[in-house]
């Protein structure tokens, strides 16, 4: 298994080298430079030089990517040019309500979509399996923006009033602080530190940290400002997940051992729970940790529409105004997760079929 | 047991059927036959024809042209609600099905002419793809080596990127624009072409078949192009045709940011951004725009979907 483990990581290193070089080109290639962007197209030619060697523009493209390479696997992630903030802090701050988001709508995702998945599969061709599948079928083809304000619009205005009123935008309303966890328990931490920055970015999951502080006007209020985003943003991987389960599900129970099982005189709920659903669950898994990736394209989107300062928008913000640094340590991280994700889910193939674990050492 | 006169007469009742005693059923014919008996691919398949139907015929459909401002034209204001005569509607007010917009346009008949624009767009998209992923994938296949490797690797890099992500950096690197958009959402697709090609290219290889024109003689080029590939394309129909699905969905999503379609096109997504800031005044003119976009995906994954179901050799019972 430690073979395994080891191979299956040393394989996702030159991927994420990979993607570290395109994203540091592809941010070179945009048109227009960050001095004109950042101080005005009527930025004279010294000022821009300045601000060129302040920023380490000025030196050969290959150091900057050297320096940069060096930096981020120091954590050392750069200053965004725009804000004049550390990438980390922005981070930070910003990182914590996308994974919360992602979290949320994947928690969704895999509740609903794998019982619905496995209802139909068990009531094959029947209207009950006809009904999920269409459901499932619209529900891949929906625009996430879309739904997200259809949603919005009809929580918002159209049950106002009614205990259904939902808010359409924002992580928390007006008014409502949560108070982090440290301050809470009195913790005494020096402020800039690693060990600070670490509390900061767990406090800023708003949904945890209220939870385990008991603030329980702050935890529902930040959950009622989750709902409709992380509805929106599930949907899609909702509807692929139930598609997946149903037809793994079906492709496993004519197996020759599962009419065993029945012969044996196993009770049917125990034959599909104990002998099916294990054994039709890796492709499910495949699936969970492909769409990881779908989730944070929609997070962007989901995050436009409801007005939330996550990972996603300050990502597109940075694209557009050229601010690189924010560009590379946003994807960098992105890509990590995206790739960790992916490796956990190999590994848990390992764990799921046994054949490719002994097959791999 | 049966007479001779009775088995005879069940061949014949069973050529009837299949016709499979006059002409042996081509590969083409027994998946149109299987693919017409999927109900979900033939809704698919109508809604899909529909939508071309709509995209062709614009000009006569669509009562006015998708950027007429109706200012001054007619009696009608920005955003104004649906007027159907038919349903009640003053007759003496023009008849706008799905109203106005905020620039006082025909909603319906921009509508309409975004069938254009995602249609062509997703073709578009899907042909660049198709391609340059199934180029790459076949060479990659056929001749292996230190070339199918680096090869593969780049698309790795690639697909290790959420393909939003990635279709955002690069249109912000060539510029916002419908043409932009269309190139980045053919750029994110590539692997997935190039991945089941090359599959396909390594099965393929080691069939009898090839083995036989191996053994006969052919060139390498020829061997590739008339033996290999034609055989290959079957799961890349299916990737296609979902893949229009895909595309469609993250155009109007790169829309809808700003950086597709820009505005006067009457492009789905962007005209969905456009009133986004009105949702809560005008929900429809939100709602009519994202249904277009939810129908064509739709139907084009029905459509993608009954076609695996009418390929799929596992199904071939």
């Amino acid at each position: 298994m430690l073979g395994f483990i080891t191979r299956r990581t040393l394989l996702a290193i030159p991927v994420l080298l990979g993607i570290m070089v395109v994203v540091f080109f592809l941010i070179r290639a945009i048109p227009g430079d960050p001095c004109t962007s950042l101080l005005g197209e009527r930025a004279t030619a010294e000022a821009c030089e300045r601000f060129n060697e302040a920023n380490g523009l000025n030196d050969p493209i290959w150091v900057q990517l050297g320096i940069y390479m060096k930096n981020v696997v120091t954590f050392n992630l750069g200053e965004s040019i725009r804000f004049s903030r550390p990438v980390n802090q922005i981070l930070i701050e910003r990182l914590p309500l996308t994974i919360e988001l992602a979290t949320s709508a994947l928690i969704l995702a895999i509740g609903i979509g794998v019982p619905m998945g496995i209802i139909a599969a068990r009531r094959h061709n029947s209207a009950v399996d006809t009904a999920t599948m269409a459901i499932a079928n619209i529900g891949v083809s929906m625009p996430v923006f879309w739904l997200g304000l259809m949603l919005a619009y009809l929580f918002a205005i159209i049950l106002k009033g009614t205990i259904f009123q939902l808010p359409p935008t924002g992580r928390l309303s007006a008014g409502v602080f949560p108070i982090p966890y440290y301050e809470v328990w009195g913790w005494e931490i020096t402020p800039d530190t690693t060990w600070a920055n670490l509390n900061e970015f767990i406090a800023n999951f708003y949904i945890f940290n209220s939870f385990i502080t008991f603030q329980w006007d702050v935890f529902w209020d930040a959950v009622k400002h989750m709902i409709l985003p992380a509805v929106a943003l599930a949907t899609i991987p909702l509807a692929i997940i139930a598609r997946i389960t149903r037809s793994s599900l079906l492709e496993v129970m004519n197996k020759d051992y599962i009419r065993t099982a029945r012969a044996k005189g196993t009770r049917e709920s125990r034959v599909v729970r104990s002998h099916a659903m294990r054994n039709s669950l890796l492709p499910v898994v495949t699936i969970i940790g492909l769409q990881l990736g779908a989730l944070l394209g929609g997070a962007v989107l989901t995050e436009t529409v409801f007005n939330l300062a996550g990972v996603g928008r300050a990502l597109y913000d940075a694209i557009t105004g050229r601010d690189y640094a924010v560009v590379q340590g946003i994807t960098v991280v992105i890509a990590l997760g995206y790739v960790i994700v992916n490796l956990l889910v190999d590994l848990s193939y390992g764990y799921l079929d046994p054949r490719i674990r002994v097959g791999g050492e | 047991m049966i007479s001779r006169q009775k088995s005879i007469e069940i061949l014949e009742a069973q050529s009837a059927q299949h016709d499979l005693l006059d002409k042996p059923l081509s590969q083409w014919r027994l998946t149109l036959r299987r693919f017409r008996g999927r109900r979900s691919g033939m809704v698919g398949l109508g809604i899909v024809v529909f939508l071309i139907l709509m995209a062709i015929f614009a000009p006569v459909i669509a009562p006015y042209p998708p950027n007429e401002v109706l200012i001054g034209k007619e009696d009608v204001g920005p955003r104004e609600k649906p007027c159907i005569h038919i349903l009640g509607c003053d007759e003496n007010k023009p008849q706008h099905i799905m109203g106005t917009d905020g620039n006082v346009r025909d909603e319906f008949s921009r509508i309409i002419y975004g069938a254009r624009i995602s249609l062509t767009l997703g073709f578009f998209t899907v042909t660049i793809a198709l391609l340059v992923g199934g180029f790459f994938g076949a060479i990659a296949g056929y001749v292996g080596g230190w070339f199918d490797n680096i090869v593969m690797r780049i698309m790795d890099v690639i697909l290790g990127f959420p393909s939003l992500l990635l279709a955002i950096a690069i249109v912000a690197v060539l510029g916002p624009g419908l043409q932009n958009a269309l190139i980045a959402i053919a750029i994110v697709a590539i692997p997935a072409y190039a991945r089941v090609m090359r599959a396909q290219v390594l099965a393929i290889k080691e069939s009898d078949f090839v083995q036989a024109s191996v053994a006969l003689g052919s060139s390498s080029r020829q061997l590739l192009l008339r033996r290999v590939i034609p055989n290959a394309l079957t799961p890349l129909v299916v990737l296609a045709t979902l893949g229009v699905a895909t595309a469609i969905l993250e155009a109007a999503g790169l829309s809808f940011l700003g950086l597709g379609a820009q505005p006067p096109n009457p492009e789905w997504g962007s005209m969905l951004a456009q009133e986004r800031n009105n949702l809560f005044t005008s929900p429809l003119l939100v709602f009519f725009p994202g249904f277009a976009i939810m129908l064509t995906v739709l139907g084009f994954n029905l459509m993608g979907d009954g076609l695996r179901d009418a390929l799929d050799p596992a199904l071939n019972r």
